[in-house]
């Protein structure tokens, strides 16, 4: 349970950082908070030859909000995001679905921007960035350029980074005013990766529901975005037929069967989880975004 | 293949301290092996269950999933840093009284992290207790007693800053256990 020999580095700029990375190529792979790769690493499931550390980019440990959203940097750990009450009052699911990422003692360490990177399929961060309609923002020594998360999610541990790629930072948008949010899953134990879980974000117009959708984790193999609003359109959000957008969207996925859950079971779960998402997300939408707890 | 040692310089419970140590060793290593500071317990190695937590610049850490590289120049907070046997920590206080610990493995990383978890919340509801360890395993307790340990400690804190002795010194003055 040691790591096997890598060289490493601790660059002390960004650009630094991104030519090492493009002298290293895929032999090279970005250390940040290291709460998902030192446990690959210390179990020898991956064993890269270089490892660029970029716990000395202070300029990465941002997280800015204004009225458009959240840019969050790539050094931003789990608990800073989690308790910027400026991010949560412009985009209140980051704090809503950071408070089910594993334990309070992993988020002071990990970063959001690295597991968003790691692209791991249960990761909660994926479903809020991909929700958001969110966008990365990738550095390299070729220049920038800003990956939309539609676009990011290629697999399961799979991104659409390359070699000599560094995911920079990552952005959040607000959703439309009158929106209520929330993230809910199932583990089988708390602090787990979950079986089933679900970004949920519910729109009201006038009186009425304009618009609910949902972004799932453990149920594909890249964050699964379904708009179920046709199931609750024009719905006193109160009394809405959550349990009908529920069915729809149990469906349409596909999930796999594991060791932790047969695929009927994780199907069930999306029915019931995501009516009981929805109508938690719907009572938010009346209130004031920094009011919803 | 000889590999590069790297020099490693922390503040380890208010004492300066330094090793050479290759880029893979782990801070949970690095304290155990190069500082001979055997009161941070190794258990799973991938950061689950939770023993080896320390306090990394006075926030709680896994120490398994730390480079020691990455924590030179930072400030690292042990169980050995929390009380002495004449002066315990409240946390250990509470522990002892309430029989929060059995075997005593997975103690070192409860205490660093209640300690931790107090400062910023100093009057836990059980619920938050329980909440505040959910991320450290133990095989003997049943966690009952621990949670208990959480309250009774949150108490212990109270009484000796209401009597006007605030908990938990330098750690610096605390330092006689190591060379």
């Amino acid at each position: 349970m040691k790591p096997s020999p890598f060289a490493w580095s601790a660059p002390a700029s960004l650009d630094e950082a991104l030519a090492e990375l493009a002298r290293v190529g895929d032999e090279g792979k970005v250390l940040a908070g290291g709460q998902s790769l030192l446990p690959l690493l210390n179990m020898r499931l991956a064993a890269p030859a270089y490892l660029v550390d970029i716990n000395r980019l202070t300029e990465l440990a941002h997280v800015r909000a204004d009225s458009s959203g959240v840019r969050v940097g790539a050094l931003a750990r789990h608990a800073a995001v989690e308790r910027d009450d400026g991010a949560y009052a412009v985009q209140p699911l980051l704090r809503q679905a950071l408070r089910l990422v594993a334990h309070p003692v992993i988020r002071n360490r990990g970063t959001t921007v690295g597991s968003i990177a790691h692209a791991d399929p249960s990761g909660e961060m994926t479903a809020v960035l991909a929700l958001t309609g969110g966008t990365v923002h990738v550095a390299s020594t070729a220049g920038p350029r800003a990956v939309a998360a539609a676009d990011f999610f290629a697999g399961p541990l799979e991104s659409s980074l390359t070699q000599g790629e560094l995911a920079e930072a990552a952005t959040f948008p607000a959703f439309a005013r009158g929106s209520g949010s929330t993230f809910v899953e199932v583990a089988r134990r708390h602090g787990d990766y979950a079986v089933c879980g679900l970004a949920a974000v519910v729109t009201v117009a006038d009186g009425v529901v304009a618009s609910a959708r949902a972004a799932y984790v453990s149920v594909a193999p890249t964050p699964l975005v379904l708009d179920l609003t046709d199931a609750v359109r024009g719905a006193d959000p109160a009394t809405a037929d959550w349990a009908a957008a529920g069915e729809l969207a149990g469906g349409v996925v596909d999930p796999e069967a594991d060791i932790h859950a047969t695929a009927d079971y994780r199907r069930h779960l999306v029915r019931v989880l995501t009516a009981r998402a929805l109508a938690e997300a719907a009572g938010r939408a009346g209130e004031s975004s920094t009011a919803a707890a | 293949m000889t590999e590069e040692l790297h020099n490693v310089r922390l503040v380890v419970n208010g004492v300066p301290r330094e090793a050479q140590v290759p880029a893979r060793r782990l801070l949970s290593d690095v304290l155990r092996h190069d500082l001979r500071l055997t009161g941070t317990h190794v258990g799973c190695e991938h950061g689950v269950c939770g023993a080896c937590t320390v306090l990394l610049d006075s926030e709680p850490v896994r120490s398994c999933l730390l480079l020691a590289v990455t924590a030179d120049g930072h400030e690292v907070t042990t169980v050995e840093g929390l009380g002495t046997p004449d002066d315990l920590h409240p946390v250990q206080r509470a522990f002892r009284e309430c029989h929060g610990l059995q075997c005593g493995f997975c103690t070192p990383g409860f205490l660093t992290t209640i300690a931790a978890y107090l400062q910023n919340n100093p009057e836990p509801t059980e619920e938050e207790a329980r909440e505040a360890i959910s991320g450290n395993l133990c095989r003997c307790t049943g966690y009952q007693n621990i949670v208990a340990s959480v309250l009774r400690a949150a108490e212990i804190t109270r009484e000796l800053s209401a009597a006007g002795r605030p908990i938990g010194r330098p750690a610096a003055d605390k330092s006689e256990d190591e060379s």
